[in-house]
């Protein structure tokens, strides 16, 4: 049993994926059925798995690929943080794309390889070793391509032409790096402390080399600076898309990927030693803050959160490359808690597109008074992404904090507040304009949706992943929350005390 | 006892069997896709046949009539060959399958379509099978002619132009061939290549057969900077012609190459490989750079298929170590035939159905035929070299030797080729997601020519996912373990 679960957890998206492809564009009621099955069997089996890992059962499945190298997929600790997030979120994702998608043409198209999306990053979760990352990761980038471009429109298409130049000589690297480190090392298995580490001192040149490849790969994803020009353009996919690929998928496998190659291709305190990981901290350092920087002058609402994403997403790297304990358990939960907080701001964004045609900032004022609840779900993200307590957020950057202290890189403690602050410049003038301004005139395009502020398929799932923000922020030393399950991973995949 | 009788003559069978249905549709043109089909079909069995008898006897040698050499005709089937007749009976099928539909609107040429396409499978087994030197120039004639035939079968100007062009270069690289195999036959008195094997030595005769036996092969293999007379041969025929010639065709003067470089030339000349994998590499990259900038769908895919043929001749410099860089250009060359005959088939939809292949306006067309746009892509993916895919799998290992011997230079040839690729195909596939509104006015596509192309690109990212069987088929008995 434990051999088939992560392949069903894999065939939970994957089958509905294929099956909805083939469905007529008219069988809208057959596609929601398959959709949210898939979403919720999905979620029930990772359930699962999580109490047989909580209870130190294994999962691993080997599949013969090319000789002497496996496809492996393992299900640990670290693995298991990363699939719980994205299946969550895809469940919450679905409802909100049907809901937003209603009567818009090619649906079948978007939710085929909407889940195809999803295999692919529960694919790369699991992967046990590089290769299999590699096999997904680039799958990733092919899924992904169609959802950037689903509108058609000659914009959608040459973001859709960035993107793909990004992530396709990003995989190249990638490719290059892996292919490279296994003619090395003749092994690609990830496994605590790395296996690299035994090599000969005449490769540890190479090793840099390699290092360099593996984490421009990774970086393009995860929008290191400066790989990230793509991330902001690919915001003119639909808003579901844009949560999606902002919060779970391709943003974060590459800081997942980041994570891995440190922890268990390189080992952490061999990248230390081999003089990669101070690098990498400042590739991020340098990231967060010009990410915050460019998103204080952005009037669409849509490219601001954008570039805050670039900005947080690299709270991941800096946590992996200070190289402490405790600051890896801070890198490891924003993982958790960017992709919340993230997707709540991109699905409140999607709502004032959809129901009052507001796209820019400095059309924003008055809105809380027409969308309180849209608003309130939003204003807790806000103030979750600036850091304030109980959110989830506020956990994140005081571990990165004590991590720092203990690793005795003091810098970082002011390259937090340094980005708090940014945060707050570019998140509160919004808060303000909504809550305290007058609404200028009429909506830009006001549509009524349902009894309620807007639909209620698209109301709900903001205020899911809110609450959500509150509550592992606040309960963050409850069992099996974000914050607990990071020490868990970091005591049993790293094997870290 | 049919089926052993099968099992036993599935090598001649494989010459028969196609010899057979081409005569018979000279005399029969009102059945001749009847008989296509049923040769097809039959042609497939026997590839299965021989596979199955490789695998549990190993190498088969075969004495027509019981005559050995020097005199008589004497077919040998190991791994390589098999292999290679297997990705021809399959593709072959398909593109049988392709051509039925696609020519009944043409009546008029499927009466000579299909005897010459019969005649050139006839040529392409028989290839495989031969064991010496003179009945592979016999094979490579009758090839090339039916070849040329098949590419005037369009009939247009521009067709007969590619044709003329294509029948001259296809003539004097078997001329070369020829003067070559001449050549040794005077020094050594015999054309068996295990036997010429063991008198050739590293003397100015022996080279000079070398250089030009070699040199015939590359031209008509079309690697860099022989391939400009690829392109608009390729591009002008009808499209089940085009996928023959791009996925099968060149494959056979490659795999030519390769079986002479094995047993006879490699160790006469160690510098020429890298030679060879010079060309390749400025192939990989010129060809790439020419289809980005093509305006015709079908020219895009040709130039692809110029880049593609780089790939096979960059394993030369990288198979002294090991076998990964042969099976590499091996699994390459094995997933191109799919990928590329799917490719050609779905342009060939587009085309019909649009009435034009220029790719700009390809907004009208590839919304009204996403099965065909869909075989497009996933064959894309295996020329980009993305996985899961047999292009993936190919490239690896060539990526692995490159890298294993430090051939950086070789190396990122390698991995801007994929970029290049990547780029390419989706100038065609970003085509699919476009809002224009459709108001074309076209001809209706028969959904099976769809599905055959679908059926392909599969095929080509299979090879990705089992990579074991073809591997087994191709270790039986090769010269390629061990490298040379």
């Amino acid at each position: 049993m434990n051999q088939w679960l992560p392949l069903l957890v894999l065939a939970s998206s994957l089958l509905p994926g294929l099956i909805i492809f083939a469905l007529p564009e008219h069988k809208h009621r057959l596609r929601t059925i398959l959709n949210l099955t898939g979403a919720l069997l999905k979620l029930a089996l990772v359930l699962g798995i999580l109490w047989g890992v909580f209870n130190q059962q294994q999962y691993e499945v080997r599949l013969a690929l090319l000789p002497e190298l496996d496809m492996v997929f393992r299900v640990g600790p670290l693995a298991l943080f990363f699939i719980i997030l994205s299946s969550g979120l895809w469940l919450v994702t679905t409802i909100y794309a049907i809901g937003y998608l209603e009567g818009s043409p090619n649906r079948s198209r978007f939710f085929g390889f909407f889940s195809l999306c999803v295999t692919s990053t529960v694919g790369l979760a699991m992967a046990g070793n590089l290769f299999t990352f590699l096999l997904f990761y680039e799958m990733l980038t092919l899924t992904t391509y169609p959802l950037v471009v689903h509108r058609g429109t000659a914009e959608a298409r040459r973001a859709g032409r960035t993107y793909l130049y990004y992530t396709v000589s990003g995989g190249a690297l990638l490719l290059a790096g892996t292919v490279w480190l296994y003619s090395l090392t003749g092994t690609l298995e990830f496994v605590p402390q790395g296996f690299v580490s035994g090599l000969d001192a005449s490769h540890h040149q190479a090793l840099v080399v390699i290092f360099v490849l593996l984490i421009g790969g990774l970086g393009v994803k995860a929008a290191l600076v400066p790989l990230h020009g793509w991330l902001p353009k690919a915001m003119v996919a639909p808003a579901p898309v844009s949560a999606l690929l902002h919060a779970v998928a391709v943003v974060k496998a590459g800081a997942f990927g980041i994570v891995r190659v440190v922890y268990e291709v390189y080992g952490v305190e061999f990248s230390s030693s081999l003089g990669v990981a101070y690098p990498l901290a400042i590739v991020a350092a340098i990231t967060i803050i010009y990410g915050s920087m460019r998103a204080m002058f952005q009037d669409n609402l849509k490219r601001r959160l954008a570039y805050s994403t670039v900005s947080q997403v690299s709270y991941i790297a800096l946590g992996v490359a200070i190289v402490g304990p405790i600051a890896t358990i801070g890198g490891l939960v924003h993982l958790v808690h960017q992709g919340v907080m993230k997707i709540t701001l991109f699905f409140c964004a999607g709502i004032l597109d959809e129901t009052l045609g507001i796209h820019k900032v400095s059309e924003m004022k008055g809105v809380g008074r027409r969308m309180p609840w849209t608003m309130g779900a939003f204003t807790i993200a806000a103030f979750g992404m600036i850091g304030l307590p109980p959110f989830a957020g506020f956990v994140s950057k005081w571990y990165l904090s004590l991590g720092a202290l203990e690793a005795e890189q003091d810098w970082v403690i002011l390259l937090l507040v340094a980005s708090s602050l940014l945060n707050a410049i570019y998140f509160l003038p919004i808060l303000h304009a909504a809550w305290f301004r007058e609404a200028d005139g009429p909506w830009p395009h006001e549509r009524e949706l349902g009894r309620y502020e807007t639909a209620l398929a698209l109301l709900l799932p903001p205020l899911v992943t809110a609450a959500l923000t509150v509550l592992i922020g606040l309960f963050a030393a409850a069992p099996l929350t974000p914050l607990e399950w990071a020490k868990l991973i970091s005591i049993r995949e790293f094997g870290r005390p | 006892m049919v089926r052993e009788a099968m099992l036993q003559y599935a090598d001649i069978a494989l010459i028969l069997v196609p010899l057979a249905g081409a005569l018979l549709s000279f005399v029969l043109p009102r059945a001749v896709s009847l008989i296509g089909i049923a040769s097809a079909v039959g042609i497939t069995f026997c590839a299965l046949g021989l596979t199955e008898t490789l695998l549990t006897n190993g190498v088969r040698q075969h004495l027509v009539g019981g005559w050995g050499a020097p005199l008589g005709i004497e077919l040998r089937a190991d791994g390589l060959s098999t292999l290679m007749l297997l990705m021809t009976a399959v593709v072959g099928l398909g593109i049988s399958l392709y051509a039925r539909v696609w020519f009944r609107s043409e009546a008029n040429k499927a009466i000579w379509f299909w005897p010459l396409w019969l005649l050139l499978w006839t040529a392409l087994n028989a290839l495989f099978l031969a064991a010496d030197l003179f009945n592979l120039y016999v094979t490579l004639e009758l090839l090339g002619l039916s070849a040329t035939g098949l590419t005037a079968l369009a009939g247009s100007a521009a067709a007969l132009g590619g044709a003329m062009r294509y029948l001259l270069v296809s003539l004097f690289g078997s001329l070369l061939y020829l003067l070559g195999i001449a050549l040794i036959y005077h020094q050594c008195g015999n054309v068996d290549i295990a036997l010429v094997a063991e008198c050739l030595s590293p003397t100015s005769p022996s080279w000079a057969a070398l250089a030009l036996i070699v040199s015939g092969l590359v031209l008509k293999t079309a690697l860099f900077p022989f391939h400009f007379w690829l392109p608009p041969a390729h591009a002008s025929a009808p499209a089940p012609v085009s996928a023959l010639l791009s996925a099968l065709v060149i494959k056979a003067t490659f795999y030519l190459l390769l079986r002479l470089w094995l047993d006879l030339f490699s160790p006469l000349a160690p510098q020429l490989d890298s030679l060879l994998g010079l060309l390749g590499a400025a192939a990989v990259l010129w060809g790439s750079l020419l289809a980005l900038r093509q305006v015709r769908l079908k020219l895009l895919i040709a130039y692809s298929t110029v880049a593609q043929i780089g790939y096979l001749f960059i394993a030369f410099p990288l198979a002294s170590v090991g076998m990964s860089a042969w099976n590499g250009a091996l699994y390459l060359a094995l997933s191109h035939a799919l990928a590329k005959a799917s490719m050609f088939m779905a342009a060939g939809n587009l085309m019909r159905h649009a009435g034009h292949d220029r790719i700009r306006e390809l907004d009208l067309v590839a919304q009204r035929l996403p099965l065909s746009v869909t075989a497009f892509a996933l064959a894309g993916m295996s020329i980009m070299g993305l996985p899961p895919s047999g292009g993936f799998v190919a490239k690896w290992w060539l990526l692995e030797s490159a890298l294993q011997q430090g051939m950086w230079s070789l190396a990122i040839v390698l991995v801007v080729g994929g970029i290049l690729a990547a780029a390419y195909v989706f100038r065609v596939v970003g085509f699919a997601f476009t809002e224009s509104p459709v108001t074309h006015e076209a001809c209706p596509i028969p959904r099976a020519m769809e599905w055959i192309a679908l059926v392909l690109a599969l095929g080509s990212l299979l090879l990705g996912v089992f990579v074991q069987p073809p591997l087994e088929v191709l270790a039986v008995g090769t010269p390629l373990a061990g490298g040379n």
